[in-house]
């Protein structure tokens, strides 16, 4: 298997556009709905675009809202792919290794949704230019916001192009050569750290607001990253199962499920810690928190969420800490769900809504998104799920390919 | 299928735009059909009433700098376009400067809540002055209905609606502060705020992208969004403006109290100032020993609000 004749790239890309839109009725429908989704989403835009983000829930005192939100969190979802990549290609962990490309499609696919809910949060899209060196003006080092865009683009360039080496190696039948892309994974775990480190920056560092004006958020982030985003993971492993012949061994969920109790616990403890902080001596910057958890001036909209999503937060954890050795893909299943949507809830709209509230000027108002900026962040989420699906679609042809080519020869020597 | 059908539509639209922009001449070495087309994605679409004149200048007004990179030229141009876009589309005789800081000055600000009894009328004539939106109501002036034994304007009532003044209150007037360690400006990812040399803290309206960063930064929330398209009466526009002031501002950008930098450069004072009923505004020129707001730091006992951030405010209370 030496000299193939190398398939050009056209060629590759044509055969994988292929690959990603083959499939059955079930495949066609479920490409539909996320369309029909996208759809809507668009059309909200459009509504969005012309009025203004007027017809968002968002105000002068609750400025950022559900896109920020869950920027926030597919960040971490984004972030979480190193803990695939790094036993994967660093301690060349066998199990890791027959995944690590999902993971990486998985981060690809976040990343898409975190840019694009920045950009439908903005109020002049179209300036986006203003912030290009040399045509623009680009405020870093000074503003994190400037980081978060080059580590955000950086981490985007990283986990689409070492994936697409590897997989064209395989598709043209050669071994990926380790100089040419092994620099690139060590980048990108250190990569990975920064792009959830500068976020939270984004918010750790304004000291006018107290509630994230926090040390601790930075870590946090990390721990609820590494546990949410190995989550997310695992549930598109099981649906990679259950829906395709794309072998998955069972080890690999094991594995994958002591990473997520670890960092679920940390988690667990250092959001204890907050609110230990925040409640032992009540101070005037805990009544962020004190909105959160319990309401304050009667508006409390949060607490049944934040509730919810301890309990779940907790639940998820615990499913994972005592699932059976021999754990089912729906245990499995429920576990991640639970914990994935209660890291969700917390660090998504848990986490931005009250750094918002009470205003500077100590007043409390409550947000709710409008209709429009829920389809619109159903459209960026429906985006996300089908830049996943239709990477993972034409990866999983081509290692399934190469790895029968590659067991040919050896059952055929021995 | 319907492919065929969406891809000649954008062409006709087009080339009905080549039609009725061909005879313009302010494109040089661009494709029409493609400015127009652009044109029509920046501006929204190109409406029956949006005349070519029209569409040309939006398109020009969308590819110029930053406004601190401008040489003098190019500001005067983007001036002369603006000022004609307000007679197009609002028909209006607007006045557009772009008047440089004095030198030796720098702006100063204090507020006597001893004497102030909340009247609003400082919040008014800020509206009247800065073209502010009236649809959404924004105001960049706030005047807090405050307790006595308390000094913090978050524990006041910001929503009082009522005949003042009010036995055993006192008012705090709130705006921006023009900071000299501002975080907004740190915070800003394409240096569309600044601060300029007198000390007033600006906003470069066509650089914003409306990200709202600032916002968040800002520990006194001295700044405004727009989240529609502000509105304001034709016949109550104030013409008489500033580029970097109260001209007319658009959705999905920042805006915020600029001391009335159309009025203080010319030597006059801000509209809050002017139309305080009970001398409580104090406003001035902190480089000058004679001034009133250098009296009123050297004999008056002052503060500042949340001065533990380090933010260095331009703004001071105190009582008499």
């Amino acid at each position: 298997m030496t000299t193939n004749p190398k398939k050009g790239l056209v060629v590759f890309i044509s055969d994988c556009i292929r690959w990603s839109l083959s499939g059955g009725v079930a495949f066609k429908i479920y490409l539909a709905v996320l369309l029909a989704m996208i759809g809507a989403g668009v059309y909200a835009y459009g509504h969005q675009f012309r009025e203004g983000l007027i017809i968002t829930g968002m105000s002068n005192i609750v400025s950022w809202g559900l896109y920020i939100s869950n920027f926030t969190f597919f960040v971490g979802v984004a972030a979480a792919a190193v803990m695939l990549i790094l036993p994967a290609y660093v301690y060349k962990d066998k199990d890791f290794h027959e995944v690590v490309i999902i993971g990486e499609c998985v981060a690809v696919g976040a990343l898409v949704m975190c840019l694009l809910f920045i950009t439908v949060d903005m109020g002049g899209p179209l300036k986006v230019w203003h912030m290009i060196p040399g045509i623009g003006l680009f405020n870093w080092p000074s503003s994190i916001l400037t980081w978060d865009v080059l580590v955000l683009n950086g981490y985007l360039a990283l986990n689409s192009l070492v994936p697409l080496y590897i997989l064209y190696s395989y598709y043209n039948e050669r071994e990926p050569v380790g100089w040419k892309y092994m620099p690139f994974v060590f980048l990108s775990i250190f990569w990975a750290v920064s792009i959830h480190m500068v976020t939270a920056f984004l918010y750790q560092g304004l000291p006018a607001r107290p509630f994230w004006n926090n040390p601790l958020l930075g870590p946090r982030f990390l721990a609820s990253a590494f546990a949410a985003g190995p989550a997310v993971i695992m549930m598109v492993l099981i649906a990679i199962k259950e829906t395709t012949k794309y072998p998955i061994d069972t080890t690999i969920f094991f594995k994958l499920k002591r990473i997520i109790v670890v960092s679920a616990i940390i988690n667990l403890v250092m959001l204890f810690s907050e609110v230990f902080k925040e409640f032992y001596a009540f101070t005037h910057h805990s009544l962020s928190a004190q909105y959160l958890f319990f309401g304050l001036d009667g508006h409390d909209s949060l607490v049944p969420w934040i509730w919810t999503a301890i309990s779940l937060n907790i639940l998820g954890t615990l499913l994972f800490a005592f699932a059976p050795k021999k754990s089912n893909s729906s245990y499995l299943m429920v576990a991640g769900v639970s914990l994935f949507t209660g890291i969700w809830i917390e660090k998504g709209f848990g986490l931005i809504i009250p750094g918002l509230v009470p205003s500077p000027m100590g007043e409390v108002v409550d947000y709710a998104p409008s209709s429009n900026e829920i389809l619109i962040t159903l459209g960026v989420l429906a985006v996300g799920i089908l830049v996943v699906t239709l990477l993972i679609k034409p990866a999983l042809v081509i290692l399934l390919k190469y790895k029968e080519g590659r067991l040919q020869p050896e059952t055929a020597s021995s | 299928m319907d492919h065929g059908k969406k891809k000649d539509t954008p062409l006709k639209a087009a080339g009905v735009m080549k039609n009725k922009c061909s005879r313009r001449s302010f494109l040089k070495g661009v494709s029409i059909a493609a400015a127009a087309g652009s044109a029509g994605l920046v501006t929204g679409g190109c409406g029956s009433t949006a005349s070519s004149e029209e569409m040309g200048l939006k398109w020009e007004e969308f590819f110029k700098k930053n406004y601190r990179l401008m040489t003098q030229e190019e500001k005067d141009a983007t001036v002369t376009r603006l000022e004609r876009l307000a007679k197009l589309q609002r028909g209006l005789d607007v006045q557009m400067s772009t008047q440089e800081p004095i030198n030796d000055v720098l702006y100063g600000y204090a507020f006597n809540i001893t004497r102030c009894k909340g009247y609003m009328d400082c919040v008014e004539a800020c509206v009247q002055e800065n073209n502010l939106d009236r649809q959404s109501k924004t105001q960049y002036i706030r005047i807090f209905e405050m307790d006595t034994g308390q000094l913090d304007p978050t524990s006041g009532d910001g929503k009082y609606f009522h005949e003042v003044p009010v036995e055993d209150k006192f008012y705090m007037g709130v705006q921006c502060y023009h900071c000299e360690n501002a975080p907004c400006i740190q915070a800003c990812p394409t240096k569309a705020t600044w601060r300029e040399p007198d000390g007033i803290v600006v906003v470069d309206y066509d650089w914003c992208i409306g990200c709202r960063y600032c916002m968040a930064a800002c520990p006194y929330w001295g700044r405004r969004f727009n989240w529609g398209e502000p509105v304001v009466p034709k016949e109550e526009i104030n013409t008489k403006q500033h580029y970097l002031g109260n001209r007319m501002r658009m959705k999905g950008v920042m805006e915020k109290c600029t001391f009335c930098i159309q009025r203080t450069r010319q030597g006059k004072l801000p509209a809050c100032v002017d139309s305080c009923p009970t001398g409580s505004r104090v406003f001035g020129n902190l480089l000058d020993p004679d001034s009133e707001i250098r009296f009123v730091l050297k004999n008056k006992k002052v503060f500042r609000f949340k001065e533990e951030l380090g933010t260095d405010p331009k703004f001071w209370y105190f009582m008499d």
